[in-house]
């Protein structure tokens, strides 16, 4: 997202001198993270959590003002519990799941996204990507493997061999980090994918966005509304977000030709907002201007050089699939690398990154396109076409599902090598590929707990009681179902996963289900663990 | 897979076609392709076989060189 202007400080960090800065020889580390933004940080305490010190390395030494990323999915939430701030994000955000869309002067349908009960997150929080930001850096202090250092600012890299080795400028003069694996969680414009000179293909839409958070003083329900050419903005779109704290996010679509310059001046973004606010109080909060990309590198490993994030693929902005997907890039790539810095995986592990990953970018873009193309549409008969299926869409439910003012996010699926193939017939909403569902359980002394709560942060092989104990290699946590283990009490499991007596589920650190069978085989389990480790 | 029909199937194919032209009489020629594309979805919807949808687009396209 190109920012109209740079960002006052929301929170402000200080830069230490490091005694790395004075080594003869550059100091070597397993990891170095590239960008303090959501991604980076998340991804560093992701691998900071398996064991791994990572430093993390910032050119500013502040998290910037305005909502950026807004709208954090369910899966992303999830990932998020993992490394341990998923609660502050979900009570502090905005929990919503209704949407109104409208078309001229007349509302053309609504939905609800109906969240499906019985799992721990819900379907979208809303919340100032600053506060993600700042729970980030908070659990930070907790994790002792992971540092960041503010004010360093990368200005070259080479690589050589086994690794990477990053030039780096500070307040007090510049200084050399060389790192087993280079993590560029740089963002859109990423310094790394310049200096490398990698490609970013893909598209670039004729048009751009006013974004302007308001304060308002009376309360409104949490609803997404979107309105395609309103009386209040002539011929163009506008979406309207809440979020914490009594804030508003209004992104007004202004054409390709619009000024930027113009357009931020408080008193134009004063005048929008008054035509759509018709006389309702509010303070703008702050004002940017984006034009929007789909695109991406061609890899996202390049040696020891891994993009994540917006530095390995960017969408527009509509269907939330920048910070939750970069979210996902770090939760994909963390254990693998941490396996392959522990010697208990390969390169080839890594390989399957690039490959899960650009699966899920290649979706990402795809959906962000399509959303893109229904609110730009690019010619007299695409123009015709997309009104003529928002008029419809009044009268008719078909046309209602071709309305597109984003397709948000879900969970990617991966067609993985990783992937143990089913043997015998599994039903239920548990996919090979995909994440865990999640479920309530609990524990031997009655306590409720999530099932993706449970799940160790290795393998887990979920073992539904049958009176057997599965034996399992080191490195494989066992969680029981039944007898003396977890209870399944609303048989909320049983349903999503198609549990019978035995029925063995493995799922990989990350949480997505890799292999599955209706009762335990030790040497099926251990081919299991082979192809989902890369070695088969 | 289903294949598109472009066998004359309408009894009265005069009537059909008037039926079309009728609805576009009184229009200017953004309100007509309006309702085309509204037509166009309809149609496209009753349809609803993308082998058959994809069939018709491309006679479409060749019919107009």
């Amino acid at each position: 997202m190109a920012e109209g202007q740079e960002r006052k400080a929301k929170f402000s960090f200080g830069y230490h001198r490091h005694a790395d800065q004075d080594a003869a020889t550059p100091v070597r580390h397993p990891v170095v993270v590239v960008g303090a933004g959501p991604v980076g940080l998340a991804a560093a305490i992701d691998l900071g959590l398996r064991g791994i010190p990572v430093v993390i390395l910032d050119d500013a030494d502040r998290i910037g003002e305005g909502s950026r990323g807004l709208c954090y999915s369910k899966r992303c939430l999830e990932v998020l519990d993992t490394i341990g701030v998923g609660d502050p994000v979900a009570d502090k955000g905005v929990d919503w799941k209704l949407g109104k869309v409208s078309f001229h002067d007349q509302e053309v349908y609504d939905f609800d996204l109906l969240p499906e009960p019985g799992h721990k997150m819900p379907a979208f929080v809303n919340l100032q990507q600053y506060y993600l930001e700042k729970y980030l850096v908070e659990r930070l202090e907790d994790v002792d493997t992971v540092t960041v250092r503010w004010r360093n600012k990368v200005t070259g890299v080479t690589q050589d061999g086994d690794h990477a080795v990053v030039e780096i400028e500070t307040p007090d003069g510049p200084y050399k980090l060389a790192a087993d694996w280079l993590i560029a969680a740089d963002g859109a414009n990423s310094t790394l994918r310049r200096l490398m000179d990698i490609e970013f293909v893909g598209e670039t839409f004729r048009d751009q966005f006013l974004i302007a958070d308001i304060k308002m003083k009376a309360d409104f329900p949490a609803i997404r509304r979107f309105w395609f050419e309103p009386p209040f903005h002539g011929g163009q779109s506008v979406l309207l977000h809440k979020q914490p704290d009594g804030v508003w996010r209004v992104d007004f679509q202004i054409g390709w030709d619009a000024d930027p310059k113009e357009e931020t001046k408080p008193e134009n973004v004063r005048a929008r907002l008054d035509r759509m606010m018709e006389g309702r109080d509010y303070d703008l909060e702050w004002v940017s201007v984006y034009t929007f990309q789909c695109r991406r590198n061609e890899h996202f490993v390049y040696d020891n050089v891994i993009f994540i994030g917006d530095a390995a693929h960017q969408v527009s902005p509509f269907g939330a699939r920048g910070a939750n997907s970069g979210v996902e890039d770090g939760h994909n790539l963390a254990w693998k690398l941490a396996m392959i810095l522990r010697g208990e995986a390969g390169p080839s592990l890594l390989a399957t990154y690039d490959l899960e990953r650009i699966q899920a970018a290649d979706t990402n873009i795809g959906h962000s396109t399509r959303s893109t193309d229904f609110l730009v549409p690019k010619s007299p008969g695409d123009k015709h076409l997309r009104d003529a299926v928002l008029n419809l869409a009044r009268d008719f439910p078909f046309a209602r599902q071709m309305v597109n003012s984003g397709r948000l996010h879900t969970a990617a699926h991966y067609d993985s090598p990783l992937t143990t193939p089913d043997e015998e017939p599994f039903g239920g909403a548990a996919r090979l590929g995909d994440p865990a569902p999640d479920a309530p359980l609990t524990d031997a002394a009655g306590t409720p707990v999530w099932l993706l709560n449970a799940l160790s942060r290795d393998f887990t092989l979920i073992h539904v009681a049958n009176g057997e104990a599965p034996d399992v290699p080191d490195g494989v946590a066992v969680l029981t179902i039944g007898d003396g283990g977890f209870q399944d009490p609303d048989g909320l499991f049983a349903s999503r996963y198609d549990a019978t007596p035995g029925a063995c589920y493995l799922m990989r650190p990350d949480q997505y289900l890799t292999a599955r069978f209706r009762r335990f085989d030790r040497a099926r389990l251990d081919a299991a663990l082979a192809r989902a480790t890369g070695k088969a | 897979m289903a294949e598109l029909i472009t066998d004359a199937r309408f009894d009265t194919p005069d009537a059909a076609f008037q039926l079309i032209v009728d609805a576009h009489r009184d229009l200017d020629a953004k309100a007509s392709a309006s309702l085309n594309a509204r037509l166009v979805l309809l149609l496209a919807n009753h349809v609803g076989d993308m082998a058959v949808l994809e069939q018709a687009v491309e006679a479409a396209k060749r019919s107009g060189r």
